[in-house]
């Protein structure tokens, strides 16, 4: 065996080998690919939160020039199954039918009520005016209190209630036996609201089926081709041998693809019914309302402490909006939190429920972090509260209470067992980068002069829970599959390299670190190696990427593998060599004989042996291509400290983010300029949610942030130069010793930016100002606070 | 049905177009240029952003017919011979691009800002590129690169 410790390079900052085909045009977004014969379908979608479709008539569209078909909810209905939710999360959980094309009810404005397909993109736009439907409209169910309340309007008349599930978690002691002695209960609710997702890509299907055997290739947009594969054959009834998913270029995701979609079925059946090539491309407004969003809850939150600052228990109450439908991951996304509300902090109760209600909204679903950005934040702003109650330093508040680096690995209150971590090293490097005593000494100041700026100073020190996930923990969560990831390793004839992963990427550097795990392992050069993703021909078996798993259980994968095809070569080289194993000394490709360098054999030419295999140890099969399948044993927990200055001019309203300084502990890294860019595209999505961004609704139900210019997505001019650094704590549960880093950003700037943007106010007697903290969410606190 | 005649990337294309006809609609599906791609439909997000006589515009907000007797710069007309310009290198090195979808915008983006201002700072740059999103990078990479492109020390 290698066990190689980390050599060149993995550790290195390699530019990326997947940025020459992006930075010259030579891409493969799914809205790229141009088929023979292909035809363009467009969605009629509902103009009405909620509403009875009395008639669908799609007549008058049929008689257009250049329109080839149309259908209604009804007309697909036929040989599909609902819209699949692979995590039901309780045993008495309601599960509403999910058609692709609403039937006879839009529970969302949004919902899809018929499709045309024509020639071209235009004209199928074009004909979706000529439907012709009635409804009768029926109440909205938008607010997540009254959705539970006695009589209230049903998103789902036949299931009798909005109540979707209640999901309870009591570890420790119970929180009633520590509110009894407790010197301090605090009770705080916090809104996470609802996001929109917005990769770049907005979502797209191309289906091309082959009539004569029944097989049909879907490519998609999507995070999961694997998942969708296994879940399209089952809506559809397409045998799952006979359908292939490609996920080619994908523009981003961050959950939102993370999913199957009503579009992929309803492209699929259109294609088989047609026999003939289709596409569906989404608008950006489409967007907004068809694919499913993130956050959405309301935390009802109380923590109870002594009087010299030790925690003693925690209780959560979440409502969480499950949107009108359940996707995929729907109900599971809130508990995916639930375990992480505690944080990085010791305490002896934490009781937990959330209540999953349906609304009429568009569903929601995964997005980046999902669940744990939304337990961080309101454990890091009850933190915040309770250090002004105890009249202590926030920083000083969290060491009291922090796990000790000496005391890992340390099982929470809430049952996870965090492998390693050195939280005091992470806030150490952060404060000093920060030069927080300076601008505390600042911040004082102006609060004395009563400057019309006010500084403030968030903190929030995270750990979050990668590597999603260990199968069995997934069974005892009743989610549906497992999440082990697969990988194999194909060295060829010429001594060239293929990693193929069951990870599939959408912007993270896969091809790129992969490569330098491969390449470290087997000892060939990095530019010798391709990665192979995103497709379910050339790619059998895998789980896809989601919750910052690909490295962590996929890149290990790679790495196992790695070691087998060695394992093997060395069998080869020990044979053509005439030694013993034991006696290979296996350095940089190199099979040499301890002793005697001259005898020696490169990985390369062993690779070639295998494939002429005309002189292999008796009994071996040819080549040295290896598979290997991992299973996770436990998650993997990163952590850091993020420190936000902000300045808050209280007679505008305007947060400017002043400086932002992190330091995160990823474990081992394997390509840093990678890592940092993964950070700093988290944080500006934690920061937009602290900041800008947020689905409204009006009374109707109707999105008013519908599209990019009522939606304010961050642009550069919005954002500010990070500083961010690391420390590193390897984990311990995986040979290279890494983490993952893809949620980190986000999971931990939205604290540390709302508490600091509440520190600037609080000596206006400002508590809280609820997210985003918009110049006039801001204002209007400020000017409640002085009334 | 209106006549048009646009070169783009050095080859002059004559066509029939409707009237309608979005510049990037003509150039993704009617050229099959796809290198640019399209990322909203309210013209604030800038991915599709290309060169007209020179000028960097969002061609899902300029009409195919608007483009008669013009050059179209693409992204797909910047490497010549294979090799990258400037600001290509510099998004590689500096990793600018995650996802890369945004990428051809911002380079077409970049480049009217370098060269109406050559030397920009670090806001220039940021200003410059305000009408153009990216949800990937949070931008400090795609600063970093369009200043080492312009010949600056970048911020380590």
């Amino acid at each position: 065996m290698t066990d190689q410790m980390a050599g060149p390079e993995v550790g290195r900052s390699r530019a990326r080998k997947e940025d020459a085909h992006l930075i010259t045009g030579q891409t493969n977004w799914t809205d790229n690919i141009q088929v023979s014969g292909l035809l363009h379908l467009a969605i009629l979608r509902s103009p009405m939160a909620h509403a009875r479709l009395d008639r669908v008539d799609v007549s008058a569209a049929l008689d257009r020039p250049g329109v080839i078909a149309a259908f209604t909810g009804r007309d697909l209905a036929d040989g599909m199954g609902s819209m699949p939710c692979v995590w039901p999360v309780t045993e008495d959980i309601v599960m509403p039918d999910h058609p692709a094309v609403a039937v006879d009810e839009v529970r969302y404005a949004g919902d899809p009520i018929a499709v045309v397909v024509a020639r071209d993109r235009y004209t199928a736009a074009d004909a979706l005016e000529a439907i012709e439907v009635d409804y009768t409209p029926l109440p909205p169910v938008l607010d997540l209190e009254d959705a539970l309340a006695e009589g209230a309007p049903l998103v789902h008349s036949d299931k009798g209630t909005n109540r979707c599930y209640v999901w309870p978690l009591a570890t420790g002691e119970s929180f009633d036996a520590v509110r009894e002695r407790a010197d301090l209960v605090l009770k705080r609710r916090y809104i996470q609201q609802r996001l929109i997702p917005n990769a770049m890509e907005p979502r797209a299907v191309v289906v091309t089926p082959l009539a004569a055997s029944g097989e049909y290739t879907l490519y998609s947009s999507t995070q999961v081709p694997h998942i969708a594969r296994v879940l399209l054959a089952m809506v559809t009834g397409i045998p799952e041998q006979k359908l292939r998913v490609i996920a080619p270029d994908v523009g981003g995701g961050f959950g939102s693809k993370l999913q199957v979609y009503g579009e992929e079925a309803l492209a699929l059946a259109v294609a088989r019914k047609l026999g003939r090539p289709v596409k569906w491309t989404e608008s950006r407004s489409e967007n907004y309302q068809a694919t499913h969003h993130g956050r959405g809850q309301i935390q009802d939150i109380e923590i109870a402490a002594t009087r010299d600052g030790k925690l003693l228990g925690l209780k959560v109450d979440l409502l969480a909006d499950m949107g009108a439908y359940l996707m995929i991951i729907t109900p599971g996304t809130p508990l995916l939190g639930a375990f992480m509300y505690p944080g990085i902090y010791k305490m002896d109760a934490y009781d937990f429920t959330c209540t999953g209600v349906f609304t009429t909204r568009t569903p929601t679903d995964a997005y980046r972090g999902a669940g744990r950005p939304e337990a961080t934040f309101a454990i890091e702003r009850i933190m915040d509260d309770l250090a002004v109650e105890l009249g202590l330093d926030p920083i000083e508040l969290r060491r009291r209470n922090w796990i000790r680096h000496e005391e890992f690995p340390y099982t929470s209150v809430a049952g996870l067992t965090y492998d390693s971590g050195n939280y005091e090293a992470a806030t150490e490097k952060a404060l000093a980068l920060f030069g927080y005593d300076k601008l505390r000494a600042e911040q004082a100041d102006r609060n004395e002069r009563g400057d019309t700026v006010r500084l403030g100073i968030g903190v929030s020190t995270y750990t979050e829970m990668c590597g999603l996930a260990p199968s069995r923990v997934l069974r005892d969560l009743r989610y549906a599959a497992g999440g082990w990831e697969a990988a194999t390793i194909r060295m060829l004839p010429t001594g060239k390299v293929e990693v193929v992963t069951g990870t599939s990427p959408h912007g993270q550097g896969h091809a790129t670190c992969w490569s330098q795990i491969a390449a470290d392992a087997l000892g060939v050069p990095f530019e010798d190696v391709e990665v192979v993703h995103g497709d379910t021909r050339a790619v059998p078996q895998g789980m896809d990427t989601y919750g910052s798993r690909s490295l962590v259980v996929g890149g290990i994968a790679v790495h196992h593998a790695a070691e087998k095809v060695v394992a093997k070569a060395r069998k080869v080289a020990a044979h053509l060599l005439e030694a013993s194993e034991n006696d290979l000394e296996f350095t940089n490709g190199v099979f040499s004989v301890k002793g005697s360098p001259e005898a020696r054999k490169t990985i390369q030419e062993v690779a070639f042996e295998t494939f002429s295999s005309h002189d292999l140890p008796d009994g071996m099969e040819p080549t040295i291509n290896a598979e290997h399948l991992v299973d996770p044993e436990n998650f993997s927990y990163p952590h850091g400290t993020h420190l936000c200055a902000v300045e808050v001019d209280t007679e505008t309203g305007q947060t400017r983010i002043r400086s932002y300084v992190c330091v995160d502990d990823v474990g081992k890294v394997v390509n840093p300029m990678i890592v940092e860019g993964q950070v700093h595209g988290g944080l500006a999505q934690g920061i937009a949610q602290a900041l800008y961004e947020e689905a409204v609704y009006d009374d109707e139900g109707n999105l008013l942030s519908g599209t990019m210019a009522d939606y304010l997505v961050p642009s550069a001019a919005d954002l500010p130069d990070f500083v961010t650094d690391r420390t590193e704590t390897p984990s311990t549960l995986n040979p290279l010793g890494v983490k993952g880093v893809g949620e980190a950003g986000t999971i931990a700037s939205t604290p540390a930016v709302v508490n600091a943007v509440v520190d600037a106010l609080r000596p206006l007697g400002v508590a809280d100002v609820r997210m985003p903290c918009t110049p006039q969410r801001v204002w209007e606190a400020i000017e409640e606070a002085a009334r | 049905m209106t006549h048009i005649s646009v070169n783009v990337d050095g080859t002059t294309y004559e066509d029939e177009v409707e009237p309608r006809l979005l510049l990037i609609h003509y150039l993704r599906d009617r050229l099959g240029l796809t290198g640019t791609p399209i990322g909203c439909d309210t013209s604030n997000c800038g991915a599709c952003t290309v060169e007209l006589d020179g000028e960097s515009v969002k061609s899902c907000s300029v009409l195919a017919v608007q483009a008669d007797g013009s050059e179209v710069t693409t992204v797909q007309g910047l490497a010549q011979d294979g090799e990258w310009t400037g600001l290509q290198k510099a998004f590689h090195e500096q990793h600018g691009l995650q996802c890369g979808y945004c990428t051809p915008g911002m380079i077409m983006a970049a480049r009217d800002l370098l060269r109406e201002n050559p030397h920009p700072s670090s806001d220039d740059v940021r200003q410059a590129l305000e009408g153009n999103l990216c949800r990937c990078t949070g931008y400090q990479n795609i600063v970093r690169a369009v200043l080492a492109a312009s010949g600056q020390e970048v911020p380590a």
